[in-house]
C-alpha cells in the first residue's frame, strides 16, 4: 500500500515537473536548441588547423635559389605568400596584422648558402598567439628543409641529416583538429545543459516559496529530488543523443568504441552534471547567485580545465589537482577515447568510476543539505 | 543628475544587498584568472614517452640520451615487446613511443651520404594539437642531435639553417597570449552578468512598474542600470590587468590610455548587450539563458583560444559582430605589441559602433516594453 502510494505521489510530482517544463519553453530550449546550436557554431568555429597563413616574402635580390624557395611557398597549402620590397614594408605589415610573419632573403643569399657558419636567411613571426606562431614556424621550416633537400641533391654536396624522425600519429593520422574538438565540445555542451537545467530550478522554487508549499504535502524529500531529476535527465539524454548524431553525420567524427558504452558513460556524466546543478541551487537559494556559480563552476572549467583543449599533464600540480574535481575532465577522456581509439577499458573504467562517485556525491549532498535547510 | 546618482546608488544597493552576490561578483573572476592563467596553455611541459630500443648500440643510446637530457621529455617505460606500444598509448600512459630499429647503428655509422637513419615516433593523436606540438619537440631534439653528431664525427658542416625569430613574444609563451585574453573574457562575464540581471530582477519582483511611475525619464533609468556594470567592469578589469602584470609577469608594453579607451568602449558594448537581453527577458531565468546564449559564442568565436583565421568564411563574418573579438586584439596589442591608437583604430570604431547600436536598441526595447 505504502509503496503504491509513494509510486503515485512520484508520478504526480513527475507530471507536475513535466508540465512546468512544457510551460516554460526555456527548459526545452536549453536541452535541445542550445546543444545543437552550440555544436554547429563551435564545430565549424573552433579549429586549430591553420590554412592560408599570410606570409610575407622579402627578396632583396632575385636568384635561382630564391625563386626555387618561393615556389615552395606558393605550392604549399598552408601559405598565401605576399611580396614586399623592403624589410621596412614587411615590418609595418606585421604590426598592422596584415601578415602573420615574413621571411627575408638577403641580397647575398646565394653566397651565404655556400659559406660556413653563416645564417643565410631569417624568418620573423608574430609571436602573440604562441601556438599559431609555433605552427607557422614549423610549416616554414618544413618548406625550407624540403627545398634544402632538393638543393643539396642537385648539387650533391654537403651532408644530409644523419637521423630523421619518422612520425606516425595514431587515431587521427591526418591531424584533423575537429576529430578531437567535437567530442570535447559535446562535453562542454552537456555540462552547460546539465547544470543550467537544474541550477535555476530549485533556486526558483525557494525564491517563490513554492518549495515550502510542496513540503506540507505528504511527498518525501527523495520524491521531490527524483521528481526534479528525472524529467531533466530525460531532456538531457535527448540533447546528448542529438549531439552525438550530429558529431557522427555532420562532422564525420568516427565512433570506434561501442555505442552502449557511450550511452552508459553519458548517463553517468549527466547524473553528475544534474547533481551539481541541484547542489548549487540548494546551497544558494537565489537565482542570480545560482546562475553566477553555475557559470563559474561549469562552463569555463569544462572549457579550460577538462583537457578538451589544453593538455592537463602540462599544468602545474595544483591546477592538475583541481581538474580532478571537474566531472568534464573524466568525460572528455572517455569521449576522446571512445570516438577515436575504441573501447580501451584500462582508461574508460577508472574515469567512469570517477563519474559515478561524483554523481553519488552530488546527489547525496543535495539530499542531505535539502533536509538540513528544512529543519 | 542627482536623480541618476540616486538611481545608481539604488542599483548598487540592490546588487550588493546580498552578501553572497557581492562575493560572487568580485572573487570568482580573480580565482578564475589564477586557475586559468596556469591552465590555459598549449605549451607542453611534460611529454611522457616510452622507449623501444631494438638496436641497443652506442649511437642509438647517444640519441636517446638527448631525449633523456631534455627537461620536457619524461621517460616512463623501456619496452621489450612490440605489443606493449599499443597498450601504453591506448591507456594514455605515455604520449609517444620512440622506436629504434635493429639496423640503426649500422645505418648511422656505415653511411656514406645515403638516406638518413630512421627514428620511429608513434604519437597519441587523440588530441591532435598536443600531438603536433610533441612532434615538433621531437624534431627539435633530433635536429640538436644531428648537429652534435656532425660536429663529433667531423662530417663537415651542418646544412644551412633558417633562423626563425618570434616578435613580441620571443619564447612563444602561450601563457602571455591566454592571460591577456582573460582580461577580456572575465571583464565580459562580470559586466554581462551584472547588467543582464538588473531589469529582469525588477520585473520578476514587480518593482519595475514602481520605477516606471517615478518622474524619471527612460533614458535616465537606462543610465542608472548601465552604470553598475560599467563601474564594476572597470574595477574588475583593472584588478585582472594588475594581476596579469604583477603575478604572471606578462609584459605591458603599450600605454594604459589606449588600453582604457578600448576597455571603456568594450564595456559600453557589453553593457548594451546585457541591457538588451535584460529588457527582453521576463524572468531572471530567461535573462540568464540569454546571457549564456550570448556569452558562450562570444567567448569561442573571439579568437580567445583558437584563431579566427581558421574558421570558415561565414563564421568569420559572424565574428565581426562580436565585441570581444576587437577587444582581445586591443588588449593583446597593447600588452604585447605596444600598439598605439593609430594601429588599433580599426578595432576601436567597430566597438564604438556596436556600443551605439546595442545601447540604442536597449533604450528602444525599454520604451517599447513599457507602452
Amino acid at each position: 500500500m505504502r509503496a503504491q502510494a509513494s509510486h503515485r505521489r512520484l508520478l504526480g510530482l513527475l507530471r507536475k515537473e513535466w508540465l512546468q517544463v512544457l510551460r516554460d519553453p526555456s527548459s526545452i530550449a536549453i536541452a535541445f536548441v542550445l546543444p545543437v546550436g552550440l555544436l554547429l557554431l563551435f564545430g565549424y568555429g573552433v579549429s586549430l588547423d591553420a590554412r592560408n597563413l599570410r606570409i610575407g616574402l622579402v627578396i632583396e635580390q632575385p636568384s635561382a635559389e630564391a625563386s626555387d624557395l618561393v615556389s615552395g611557398f606558393r605550392q604549399s597549402v598552408y601559405f598565401e605568400p605576399r611580396f614586399f620590397d623592403s624589410r621596412q614594408a614587411a615590418r609595418s605589415a606585421l604590426a598592422q596584422h596584415a601578415i602573420d610573419g615574413f621571411i627575408v632573403l638577403p641580397a647575398d643569399f646565394a653566397r651565404r648558402l655556400q659559406a660556413a657558419d653563416e645564417v643565410p636567411a631569417q624568418a620573423i613571426v608574430n609571436g602573440v598567439d604562441a601556438n599559431s606562431a609555433r605552427l607557422l614556424s614549423a610549416y616554414v621550416q618544413g618548406v625550407w628543409s624540403t627545398w634544402l633537400q632538393r638543393e643539396l641533391a642537385t648539387r650533391s654536396s654537403g651532408p644530409s641529416e644523419p637521423v630523421a624522425a619518422e612520425t606516425r600519429i595514431w587515431f587521427n593520422p591526418e591531424l584533423r583538429s575537429r576529430n578531437y574538438l567535437v567530442p570535447g565540445l559535446l562535453v562542454v555542451n552537456m555540462t552547460l545543459v546539465g547544470a543550467l537545467l537544474t541550477a535555476l530550478v530549485m533556486a526558483r522554487e525557494w525564491e517563490r516559496g513554492t518549495l515550502e508549499a510542496l513540503l506540507v504535502t505528504p511527498v518525501t524529500l527523495r520524491e521531490i529530488l527524483l521528481g526534479k531529476l528525472l524529467p531533466y535527465f530525460a531532456l538531457g539524454m535527448g540533447g546528448m543523443a542529438l549531439s552525438v548524431l550530429m558529431a557522427l553525420t555532420l562532422f564525420q567524427v568516427p565512433l570506434r568504441g561501442s555505442f552502449w558504452v557511450l550511452v552508459a558513460c553519458s548517463m553517468l556524466f549527466l547524473l553528475a552534471a544534474l547533481g551539481m546543478g541541484l547542489l548549487i541551487s540548494i546551497v544558494t537559494r537565489n537565482q542570480f547567485v545560482a546562475g553566477m556559480i553555475a557559470l563559474v563552476t561549469t562552463f569555463l572549467p569544462a572549457f579550460l580545465l577538462s583537457g578538451f583543449l589544453f593538455d592537463i599533464n602540462s599544468m602545474p600540480v595544483v591546477v592538475q589537482a583541481i581538474t580532478h574535481l571537474i566531472a568534464a575532465r573524466y568525460f572528455v577522456a572517455i569521449l576522446q577515447t571512445l570516438f577515436l581509439a575504441g573501447d580501451v577499458w584500462s582508461l574508460i573504467l577508472p574515469n567512469a568510476a570517477a563519474l559515478a562517485i561524483m554523481a553519488i556525491l552530488f546527489l547525496g549532498l543535495s539530499r542531505r543539505l535539502l533536509r538540513k535547510r528544512l529543519e | 543628475m542627482n536623480q541618476i546618482i540616486a538611481l545608481v546608488v539604488k542599483e548598487f544597493i540592490a546588487l550588493f544587498k546580498d552578501k553572497r552576490a557581492r562575493f560572487v561578483v568580485i572573487v570568482p573572476p580573480l580565482i578564475q584568472l589564477l586557475v586559468f592563467g596556469y591552465a590555459a596553455s598549449f605549451d607542453l611541459n611534460r611529454v611522457t614517452y616510452a622507449v623501444f630500443d631494438r638496436d641497443g648500440g652506442p649511437a642509438a643510446r647517444a640519441l636517446l640520451a638527448h631525449f633523456e637530457g631534455s627537461p620536457t621529455f619524461e621517460l616512463r617505460y623501456r619496452i621489450r615487446r612490440q605489443d606493449e606500444i599499443a597498450a601504453l598509448i591506448d591507456a594514455g600512459e605515455v604520449l609517444l613511443v620512440l622506436q629504434i630499429d635493429p639496423d640503426f647503428d649500422g645505418d648511422l655509422l656505415g653511411r656514406h651520404g645515403e638516406a638518413p637513419a630512421k627514428l620511429q615516433v608513434i604519437i597519441d593523436g587523440r588530441n591532435s594539437n598536443t600531438a603536433q606540438v610533441a612532434q615538433e619537440y621531437v624534431n627539435r631534439v633530433v635536429a640538436d642531435f644531428n648537429r652534435h653528431w656532425i660536429a663529433a664525427q667531423g662530417l663537415g658542416r651542418s646544412p644551412p639553417e633558417l633562423a626563425v625569430r618570434a616578435w613580441y613574444n620571443p619564447n612563444l609563451e602561450s601563457r602571455w597570449f591566454f592571460v591577456s585574453g582573460l582580461v577580456g573574457l572575465l571583464t565580459l562575464v562580470v559586466a554581462m552578468m551584472v547588467t543582464a540581471m538588473s531589469v529582469a530582477r525588477e520585473r520578476e519582483q514587480g518593482t519595475f512598474d514602481q520605477l516606471l511611475v517615478t518622474p524619471l525619464h527612460p533614458a535616465q533609468i537606462l543610465i542608472g542600470k548601465a552604470m553598475p556594470g560599467l563601474l564594476i567592469g572597470v574595477f574588475e578589469a583593472s584588478l585582472v590587468v594588475l594581476a596579469a602584470v604583477v603575478w604572471f609577469g606578462v609584459p605591458l608594453v603599450g600605454s594604459l590610455a589606449v588600453l582604457y579607451t578600448g576597455m571603456l568602449l568594450f564595456l559600453l558594448a557589453a553593457v548594451g548587450a546585457g541591457l538588451m537581453i535584460s529588457s527582453l527577458a521576463l524572468t531572471m531565468q530567461q535573462a540568464l539563458l540569454g546571457t549564456f546564449l550570448f556569452m558562450v559564442p562570444a567567448a569561442i568565436l573571439s579568437g580567445f583560444s583558437t584563431p579566427i583565421a581558421n574558421m570558415p568564411e561565414p563564421v568569420q563574418w559572424l565574428t565581426l559582430a562580436n565585441p570581444l573579438r576587437y577587444y582581445l586584439i586591443i588588449v593583446r596589442g597593447v600588452f604585447l605589441e605596444g600598439a598605439g591608437f593609430s594601429v588599433l583604430l580599426h578595432q576601436m570604431w567597430p566597438l564604438a559602433l556596436i556600443a551605439l547600436l546595442s545601447l540604442s536598441a536597449a533604450t528602444w526595447l525599454f520604451r517599447h516594453r513599457m507602452d
